[in-house]
């Protein structure tokens, strides 16, 4: 088994790229993907065989395997939630837990695959923005392939890895932090991420370093019922400040693929951090996210994400304000497209007194789609002066779509303040009466009033990912109307 | 040569006729001034001129430069060179101010089978009208019209007309909630577009924005239906009497 198979790069022609036609007549840029052959000597299914293979693969040390081994027990034991959208055609068994595309880091853009180029170039990714962003990981399947980071932060002790690579050279790290915030009894996806994750991300901000540009990591998914499992682990020490931004996109399958990722951010004493996400999952991918950061004294995390594609996504991502003055933003936008729901929303728990969120979410359903927001504020009872507001916008495109709202508010203390809004419309006939009488087409001019509606969130995106955002939604848009 | 002709335009919205049996003609470069009072039907006929989706064409024919536009979209009769400046102008909220002029002005190039412009030729172009308008503050960070004065909405449907260059532009209310320097803009803009040998109609309740052009015809509706038709006197006779004298 593990036999790899090099990835030629070049010439060109070497790589195919296939288009697979939608039955439902539907096409997007999620349809298309490179051909996979290396994945011949994998096999679906998980036991405490494969997990010990990965474990001996990745040569990690024995502390992790038992860690490993912990979560698939947990995992065998816990069943599926019994809340939220219907997981029972999920097969969990048919899923393939584990995969390698490459046998080694890349150092440079020109190692990187020419099909992952394609792929790349296929999402509209400018090649530019490589140069301008302080550092690129890309991860393609289980393994990151291009990694670079500037040789000032380097010098300045920030640490921007794989975390594969991370575990080896900086295994004290990521045993102190490794699966604290998300620990693997939280349900039964985080359990199975435990046992099984590969891949993914490792960031260490020193004390007191400000990382200016954000850092960029770009994931995909490429191989038939493949799952993906990547773990991104952030520490943010005190008085540090980053932006770190990471992307999914993934061609269509036939069979059902499973994302059950985890991300883990602890933010220290005074420290700012943003996490920003676009995610864009094949249309029959099940993409059940863990998100949770750790926020102490004075501190300050942001959230920002967009969440396209998938057939499935449960994604919440989770604020602990533990110390004082602790805050929070949350800002996301979902769009629900035909045959898929999107439930996601925000999770904060306020531990400490004068602790604050912020909650903006936008959705947006058509064809059939689900938008749920579904949201916990948790005000425990020593949190006194604790401040939360959540907004949550929706705008529903036809009949057959719907959206709902399922906040659940939890307060101990009694000096709280809370505020919830939550507001649903149809796009308005006059805004696109008025666009279409200055040439534009109907489809332009729906897909322009939707962009709108999400601007206050994806203003707050790296130029790049907000242009790619709103290509997303006229892509989302086309076929709308006729 | 007529650039526009309505025959016997019936329209209706739900079961309620709304515009009975509408004649009109306009002639090329000319100046044609609908006037009546609230409820005539003279913004409706302005909106089912554009294409409002929300109204039905029971019968009869509208022809915009020698094109039966009748069934036509909002964007094609747009490409064809109609325009509509707006009465309450819509708010967009999100959708930046100068990228969707520049789309608007690329999609309209396209349909217009001419070469579009790039990004500098078109920025050219836009801070020339801008200047003429006498805008004042950035717009460029602004969103299309949301929070815009009623006198900058007029200032925004003037820019865009500049830059669409149609050669049939319809005017609704344009000069309504205008302060007087507002209205002078207004009113030059309008005159700076008639200089072209372009055509307007112009829907107002009031004739003061005729001193900026020269009406050529003057109309009247009420109840759905025109009633009156004459040249610029008319115009004068019903600012000093009123429109009770005709309509009752």
């Amino acid at each position: 088994m593990s036999k790899i198979k090099k990835v030629k790069l070049s010439p060109a022609s070497d790589v195919k790229i296939k288009n697979e036609a939608d039955p439902t007549g539907h096409s997007s840029m999620w349809d298309s993907y490179n051909q996979a052959s290396y994945m011949d000597q994998t096999k679906p299914g998980l036991d405490e065989k494969l997990v010990r293979f990965i474990s001996r693969e990745k040569k990690e040390p024995a502390w992790m395997l038992e860690r490993r081994l912990a979560s698939l027990k947990l995992y065998q034991e816990m069943s599926l939630p019994n809340w939220g959208p219907d997981l029972s055609r999920l097969r969990l068994d048919q899923i393939t837990y584990y995969a390698k595309a490459t046998d080694k880091q890349s150092q440079t853009w020109a190692d990187v695959p020419m099909d992952i180029k394609n792929t790349f170039a296929k999402l509209g990714i400018p090649k530019a923005e490589q140069e301008i962003l302080a550092g690129v990981g890309a991860q393609y399947e289980s393994t990151v392939i291009y990694h670079s980071l500037k040789e000032q932060y380097r010098e300045q002790g920030v640490i921007f890895e794989d975390l594969d690579v991370a575990l080896s050279q900086h295994e004290e790290l990521v045993k102190k932090y490794f699966m604290r915030v998300v620990p693997p009894t939280l349900h039964k996806f985080a359990a199975l991420h435990g046992a099984v994750w590969s891949g993914g991300t490792f960031l260490y901000i020193p004390k007191g370093v400000k990382v200016d540009l954000p850092l960029q990591a770009y994931f995909r998914m490429n191989a038939k019922g493949m799952g993906q499992f990547e773990h991104t682990l952030i520490i943010v020490e005190e008085e540090a400040q980053a932006h770190y931004i990471e992307g999914c996109s993934a061609p269509r399958y036939g069979v059902d693929s499973l994302h059950a990722g985890c991300v883990e951010i602890f933010v220290k004493d005074r420290a700012r951090f943003r996490y920003s996400s676009v995610e864009s999952w094949s249309k029959d991918a099940y993409n059940l996210n863990t998100k949770r950061a750790l926020v102490n004294t004075d501190a300050h995390m942001e959230w920002v994400g967009g969440n396209f594609g998938s057939n499935v996504t449960m994604l919440y991502p989770c604020s602990v304000l533990i110390g004082e003055g602790a805050s929070a933003d949350h800002l996301g936008v979902a769009f629900a497209n035909q045959g898929q729901i999107q439930d996601t929303g925000a999770k904060v728990i306020h531990q400490a007194p004068n602790t604050s969120s912020n909650i903006v979410m936008k959705s947006i359903s058509k064809g059939g789609g689900q938008a749920i927001y579904r949201g916990l504020i948790d005000i425990a009872e020593g949190a006194s002066g604790a401040v939360s507001n959540i907004k949550c916008d929706a705008l529903i495109l036809d009949d057959q779509s719907s959206s709902d709202t399922i906040p659940l508010i939890k307060i101990k203390n009694a000096t709280a303040v809370l505020a919830h809004e939550a507001s649903a419309g149809r796009l308005n006939e006059e805004d696109i009466f008025y666009l279409r009488s200055r040439g534009l087409s109907e489809g332009a001019a729906s897909a322009m009033i939707v962009n709108g509606f999400i601007e206050p969130i994806v203003k707050e995106l790296p130029l790049e990912y907000a242009v790619e955002m709103n290509r997303m939604v006229e892509l989302e848009m086309e076929n709308s109307v006729g | 040569m007529d650039i526009l002709i309505l025959k016997n335009l019936s329209v209706s919205v739900g079961d309620r006729i709304i515009l009975d049996n509408i004649n009109l003609k306009i002639k090329s470069g000319s100046t044609c001034v609908i006037m009546g009072p609230n409820g005539s039907g003279k913004s409706t006929l302005a909106n089912v001129l554009m294409g409002h989706p929300a109204y039905r064409i029971d019968s009869g024919q509208i022809i915009f430069k020698g094109v039966d536009i009748t069934a036509k979209k909002p964007e094609e009769r747009a490409a064809l060179g109609l325009f509509l400046a707006w009465q309450q102008p819509r708010e967009i909220a999100g959708l930046d101010f100068y990228p969707f002029l520049f789309d608007a002005y690329k999609s309209l190039e396209k349909a217009r089978g001419q070469k579009t412009s790039d990004v500098f030729a078109f920025k050219k172009r836009l801070d020339e009208e801008i200047a003429k308008l006498k805008i004042s503050g950035d717009w460029s960070k602004r969103y299309l019209n949301q929070g815009f004065s009623g006198g900058e909405k007029k200032k925004s449907e003037m820019l865009q007309l500049a830059l669409f260059k149609p050669s049939l532009a319809i005017f609704d209310e344009i000069d309504s909630g205008l302060d007087v320097d507002a209205l002078q803009v207004v009113g030059r803009a309008l005159k700076r577009f008639k200089q072209k040998n372009t055509s307007a109609l112009v829907v107002t309740h009031y004739v003061r924005i005729l001193q900026y052009l020269s009406a050529d015809k003057v109309i009247v509706m009420s109840k759905g239906r025109i009633i009156k038709s004459g040249g610029p006197a008319l115009a004068k006779q019903l600012e000093k009497e009123g429109f009770s004298n005709i309509t009752d």
